[in-house]
């Protein structure tokens, strides 16, 4: 009779966390800053279609780096998280809080259950109405939640991201301000050659009534950094 | 309900199919028992017409209750998304629970694939909703909507009505139903022409509101004293647009002035 292999918990807990982390890392980087008006997500991403950020509900919108095919699958079940809620209770009862919530539930559970984690990681965005600050939940890959505040980096190189980001933030910037950043910080961490990489920007904003995301076209994402900076 | 998160992959955009995988419950619509069901409020006449750079869809305010009048300011057209828009007649309470699950499936698809739905395919699932109702139609809660649209592809607006099977026609130039539907689509048969603009739209549509209201006991007509006027909408290549109760309480004005004149 064979007898299986111990591995050791620590061991096996390290191990998919350092493939998971590759994984993520090697994939390309993605900002969410707030500004005054709202919350910006700038993501570089070559295609037009497979998108990275996304609207969950009317003030939630969902960013993930890392791998496609899992991302995807988180996103749309979180769709339908918040729209059988709003449904079943009221359009006010959908909450970022029990979406992160669910989020991280089940990537837990997957790091812990399956045999390969997955490549990802979340971040969980609601724009505050009528006073409310808003409410930034990043979610990594083994469930673990983190209460974000003013801006966030994931993906490749997010703790150079991070460090720049800290430096260039300033809680009352503009959306243009804030888009330039962004777009500063993006092109300072891309590797050499590859600075002209296509951006995918959107934004929760706070006076828009009832869904407040929308997507930036290139041309507006164009013309806004290209005016300077305030 | 159950975690969306788990149990078997679901391979659809659409907002019904995650309820019926997700939240069953959510979707139990059939009556139990058999027997009429007691009186409950019903709504009477909404009306559709197309004009040159889109649609404009009105309903009269009235709800009834067998010979009673159940509410005097029950809005029965509604956004269904931002390009189109649904009336109901009949039964109000699943009427108004259908707009809501159509207005969720239409987002729904929207979120889940990236695009909103074409205005045929938002046409068809209503109508596959108004098909699901009918085991209630046949205990007497029959709901008929009118959607219409704009058709960003056309360019132009069009009108669908239903009928009580989920059966869908498309009407070229205008529509009426509910109790009053008939005489509204008499007002509007000599009043449309092919050249109307928004506006002469919004003013014919309240005139044949008016003439239901004349001729049908279970349609209101404009409330002068309580300042309750039809609900009217547009929807053109500008989005869906709901008239302001000022400009409907001058065109009702208008309109009573003009036919004390004649009388």
């Amino acid at each position: 009779m064979s007898v299986p292999f111990y591995v050791p918990p620590e061991q096996l807990t390290k191990e998919k966390a350092e493939f998971a982390r590759k994984g993520i890392a090697r994939g390309r980087p993605l900002i969410v800053l707030e500004y005054t008006g709202g919350i910006l997500f700038v993501a570089e991403n070559p295609s037009t279609h497979l998108h990275k950020v996304a609207e969950l509900y009317d003030r939630i919108a969902f960013a993930a780096v890392g791998r496609f095919s899992e991302f995807e699958n988180l996103r749309q079940a979180g769709v339908r998280l918040a729209d059988i809620r709003g449904y079943a209770y009221g359009r006010e009862d959908v909450t970022s809080r029990s979406i992160a919530n669910a989020y991280s539930q089940t990537l837990g559970q997957i790091f812990v259950q399956e045999f390969k984690p997955y490549e990802v990681e979340l971040c969980v965005a609601e724009v505050g109405i009528d006073g409310a600050p808003n409410a930034m939940y990043h979610i990594v890959f083994d469930g673990n939640v983190f209460d974000r505040k003013g801006f966030l980096a994931m993906g490749g190189q997010s703790d150079e991201l991070n460090t720049e980001l800290q430096r260039g933030y300033d809680e009352n910037m503009e959306l243009d301000a804030a888009l330039q950043l962004a777009m500063r910080v993006l092109r300072q961490a891309a590797p050499a050659g590859e600075t002209g990489a296509r951006l995918e920007v959107a934004v929760l904003e706070r006076d828009r009534p009832r869904r407040s995301f929308r997507r930036l076209s290139q041309e507006d994402v164009q013309s806004r950094a290209g005016e300077p900076a305030s | 309900m159950r975690n969306p998160f788990e149990g078997p992959k679901l391979f659809s955009p659409s907002f019904v199919d995650a309820l019926r995988a997700y939240a069953p419950e959510l979707l139990e619509t059939r009556a139990s028992g058999a027997g009429a069901v007691p009186e409950v409020p019903h709504g009477t006449t909404v009306a559709a017409v197309r004009f040159a750079d889109g649609v404009a869809m009105g309903g009269d305010r009235r709800a009834t209750e067998g010979m009673s009048i159940a509410q005097r300011d029950i809005e029965k057209v509604f956004p269904a998304d931002d390009f189109s828009a649904v009336a109901i007649a009949g039964a109000a309470g699943p009427a108004i629970e259908m707009v809501r699950l159509f207005q969720t499936e239409l987002e729904h698809y929207e979120k889940i694939e990236g695009f909103p739905l074409s205005l045929e395919g938002k046409a068809n699932k209503l109508g596959q909703m108004v098909r699901s109702n009918l085991p209630l139609a046949m205990q007497g809660l029959v709901v008929v909507p009118l959607f219409c649209g704009y058709d960003a592809r056309r360019q132009a607006g069009r009108i669908f009505r239903y009928d009580v099977t989920g059966g869908r026609w498309e009407d070229a130039d205008f529509h009426a139903t509910g109790s009053g539907g008939r005489d509204a689509r008499g007002s509007l048969k000599k009043r449309w022409r092919a050249d109307i603009d928004g506006d002469a739209a919004v003013e014919i549509l309240v005139e044949a509101l008016y003439d239901a209201a004349d001729e049908d006991a279970a349609t209101g007509g404009p409330d002068l004293v309580r300042g309750i006027f039809p609900v009217v909408a547009t929807v053109t290549a500008q989005g869906y647009r709901r008239v302001p109760d000022d400009d409907l309480r001058k065109a009702a004005e208008r309109l009573v002035a003009a036919r004390q004149e004649g009388s």
